[in-house]
């Protein structure tokens, strides 16, 4: 069985991001860059099922600049075998556009299964897994907690509001992968260097045919308003006279 | 607390700009590695600082530091995981020679990554650390035998390894060593030792399955002096010839220390040969010990100079995350800041005692990198003359980055201190921690007068061209090319006064430098005294000489559009040292020439 993995390059999730002068964008000048967190759980989460003997193959793929390679090369030396780069320069790329590029490698690669990352960190969509089991007609499964291969069939259980629940979904499938899926592991020495020396094809979504005109226009990003600072308060039934009628909230 | 974050932007500006790298990748000595693996590998490296070992630091200082029963010494298990994940993952071979399991890496990148491993935690770097001192010393001396016997699992870190010198007696003059080896009465070629080590770094744990000893002891009937000296190889556990562990050998660590800093590794005495002599095997020839170790003392140094360069970074960090954090006090000159208080990082002070932590870290690093680059460049260029030109500014930096960074660091932790105010003297916060761990840098490996005896006699005044007899050639040439570069940049437009500051700076080192040329033949005393302020004024201008060359980098980038803040920062954190450092070095040279017979004056029965 092929999985593929779409990972995406973005802003460490230890920086602290500040808003473009002109609150076009997050300011990336000189930030440090790396593979989206819940990406990685999607690649550990692959590469653990090639080790159970479950999948094959694991294929990576980023759609963005050609730095997204740097983020290819991390998945490969983590245990990817190979990986594929859309080069989309800086375009803007939306969700849908992603989507997109990302069906359009299903057909040349025709995976048995998608697992991609629940949401990617910096735009927090949380879209992309959703719009390519659309476009594919494919079942979808996400936010997984647990995901166990049976046939041709996955048993994922996920993390809803009122606690877990399991489904079974036919294969091929997208399963997009929440934070307690597993814990990524980190790349050895030897397997960073061997990385280097995987293949990593580069594609332009004309090559693929992917239409990525953005959907959506950003007006502003800005810092969110800055916390008040709280009050005391006398005593119990001030702050009820308080919550009643000034907060309103009983 | 704040959380370490390696400074990828100037450990890459430097490895590019300044020490080489380019050049050094270019050897076909490097030829499997390129730019894109260096740029990963410190990435990867970066994470695991970060997220592994800079969290356990407090673990060995405050929490859970190891402890001694009986002959036994057990460590935290957060610090016992780390280590296995660090040999497991490749990062404790990666020193290491290929043929032995490691990387062939260049001792540039090495460094670099190094350097973070310090930053997160001393404590627990000094491990490996020591482990890959023994590795090297073994490799350029002991027997194949021995090599194929014991650096497989040296490298990998299953064994770690010790440099067992000091004795009660014997410190910084290794004469007094009386640790005795005699031939094993069963005539098998090996030796027991008998005698008490002290001091001896990760002497004694359980982090690795087997200690693998290196120890100077002496043998009957050998020259009293350093030549009587031999360097063995004693195992804690007794290897087999098919490598699995045997019995215990006769060695046992008597005791702890406890210590000021660092307090996350074990600092041990071990008593050897308390039965019938602990078994040990000769590496190198005999009389040959203490030459056997120092072939691997500039690596050691320069190694300890860097653990001053790397608390020195995270103190600072520490300290920036809280001036960020914390408010207090209107900042004068801003009215704005009575209503809307501002953090402390906006007083001036508190940005002056922040921007020169920046700026001498960021110096400190310059040389150091330079030094290593050269490193390689003296072992693998294939051009003899850039070769020797690189070991000789290895052998005259190396006391400068030892003495100047590991001297620096204690008092850039302590200005980390200062930005903390009182809460910065209270354990709690940490910063105290970065403080009392950079207070033996300046002490092991060769104390700061050591290193700045070295630096004004054997790699200065001492320095002699058997050929032409020129003497101090290698640091007159150097300050000479200092003064060209500085003479120019006076002349920039931009750069201009940081050029002049450098100008001044390096006359007033090429004059002391003359003086001490002069002086040290018939006064050698008053040079000596005089010889830590002029490893300062080296470490002043060499620091400044490179902060000047970066800047002046970065201008360029500037000027070719770069819209990068790092470039902007690095001509004010070079501007910033050209008016506060280097102008230190007129009274600074003065120290010296001036000072020097000063320190003499008072006759002994006075003190």
């Amino acid at each position: 069985m092929k999985i593929l993995v779409p990972v995406k390059r973005v802003v460490d999730s230890n920086v602290k991001v500040r808003p473009k002068a002109d609150e076009s964008g997050v300011d990336l000048a000189n930030v440090k860059m790396a593979m989206n967190p819940f990406d990685e759980i999607a690649v550990e989460e692959a590469v653990r099922l090639k080790e159970k003997g479950v999948a094959t193959e694991v294929v990576v793929v980023s759609c963005g600049s050609a730095a997204s390679q740097e983020t290819l090369r991390t998945a490969l030396s983590v245990g990817a075998d190979r990986a594929i780069l859309v080069d989309c320069g800086d375009a803007d790329l939306q969700p849908l556009a992603v989507a997109k590029i990302l069906k359009a490698v299903c057909a040349s690669e025709q995976p048995q299964l998608v697992i991609a990352g629940k949401q990617s960190i910096d735009d927090d969509a949380n879209q992309v897994g959703q719009m390519l089991s659309a476009l594919q007609g494919w079942a979808l499964a996400a936010f997984a907690s647990k995901v166990e291969i049976a046939g041709n069939s996955a048993k994922v259980t996920r993390e809803i509001d009122g606690g877990l629940e399991v489904l079974e979904v036919p294969l091929p499938a997208v399963i997009t992968a929440d934070l307690r899926l597993n814990e990524p592991r980190y790349p050895k020495l030897p397997d960073v260097m061997k990385a280097k020396k995987k293949p990593l094809d580069t594609k332009t979504p004309a090559d693929l045919g992917a239409d990525i005109t953005p959907r959506l226009k950003t007006l502003k990003v800005a810092e969110p308003p800055k916390r008040q600072g709280g009050g005391k308060v006398a005593d119990v039934a001030d702050l009820v006279n308080k919550l009643k009628n000034e907060a309103k909230v009983i | 607390m704040s959380t370490y974050a390696a400074p990828l932007t100037d450990m890459r500006f430097l490895m590019n700009e300044i020490a080489g790298l380019k050049e050094i990748l270019g050897l076909s000595a490097f030829s499997e590695v390129d730019a894109d693996t260096v740029d990963a590998i410190l990435d990867e490296a970066a994470k695991f600082a970060s997220e592994q070992i800079d969290p356990i630091n407090i673990v060995g200082d405050r929490q859970n530091s190891p402890k001694w029963n009986n002959g036994v010494v057990t460590v935290s298990p957060e610090y016992k995981n780390v280590y296995k994940l660090f040999c497991e993952n490749g990062w404790h071979a990666m020193p290491g020679a290929p043929e032995y399991g490691g990387q062939g890496l260049p001792n540039l990148v090495n460094f670099a990554v190094n350097e973070m491993w310090r930053s997160a935690s001393i404590a627990f770097a000094l491990c490996p650390m020591l482990t890959m001192g023994a590795v090297h010393a073994m490799e350029f001396h002991a027997s194949d035998e021995i090599k194929k016997k014991y650096l497989p699992k040296m490298v990998e870190g299953t064994w770690s390894g010790t440099m067992n010198l000091t004795e009660p007696a014997a410190g910084s003059d290794l004469t007094a060593i009386r640790t005795k080896a005699v031939p094993d009465p069963s005539g098998d070629g090996s030796y027991r030792i008998t005698g008490t080590k002290i001091f001896i770094t990760w002497g004694e744990h359980d982090m690795a399955e087997n200690l693998i000893h290196l120890v100077l002891a002496r043998l009957p009937n050998a020259d009293p002096g350093l030549k009587g000296i031999s360097l063995f190889v004693v195992p804690k556990f007794l290897v087999k010839d098919d490598g699995s562990l045997g019995e215990r050998n006769d060695l046992i660590c008597s005791s702890i220390e406890h210590k000021l800093g660092i307090r996350g590794s074990v600092t041990s005495t071990l008593s050897y040969g308390d039965k019938v002599g602990a078994k040990g095997w000769l590496v190198g020839k005999e009389g040959s010990g203490v030459a056997n170790m120092f072939t691997m003392m500039n690596h050691a140094r320069i190694h300890v100079g860097l653990e001053g360069i790397a608390v020195a970074e995270r103190a600072y960090q520490h300290a920036l995350a809280y001036a960020r954090d914390r408010i207090q006090g209107a900042i004068i000159g801003d009215e704005a800041s009575k209503k809307t208080p501002k953090p402390i990082l906006f007083h001036p002070d508190v940005r002056r005692l922040l921007m020169d932590m920046k700026s001498r870290v960021e110096a400190l690093r310059a040389i150091g990198y330079f030094a290593a680059g050269n490193m390689d460049l003296a072992k693998f260029s294939s051009d003899p003359a850039v070769k020797k030109k690189a070991q000789a500014y290895v052998e005259l930096l190396t006391p400068v980055v030892k003495g100047w960074s590991t001297e620096s660091s204690i008092d850039i932790t302590s200005e980390g201190i200062q930005v903390f105010g009182g809460t910065g003297f209270v354990e709690e916060t940490g910063a105290a921690q970065y403080m009392r761990d950079s207070r033996i840098t300046t002490i092991y490996e060769g104390t700061t007068a050591i290193q700045a005896n070295d630096y004004i006699g054997r790699k200065t005044a001492r320095e002699v061209n058997k050929e032409t007899g020129d003497v101090a050639f290698t640091a007159r040439a150097l300050y000479k090319e200092i003064a060209e570069f500085a003479a120019d940049l006076s002349k920039d437009a931009k750069l201009g006064d940081i050029g002049k500051n450098l100008q001044d700076a390096t006359k007033a080192l090429i004059a002391t430098t003359e003086w001490a040329v002069k002086n040290y033949g018939p006064e050698p005393q008053a040079t000596s005294a005089g010889s830590v302020p002029y490893l300062k004024l080296g470490g002043i201008v060499l620091g400044g000489w490179l902060m000047a060359k970066s800047a002046q980098i970065a201008q360029k980038k500037i000027d070719a559009g770069s819209a990068d803040g790092y470039y902007k920062g690095k001509i004010a954190t070079t501007r910033y040292y050209a008016k506060h450092w280097l102008v230190q070095a007129d009274a600074v040279a003065r120290e010296v020439m001036e000072g020097g017979p000063s320190v003499l004056g008072l006759d002994e029965p006075l003190f």
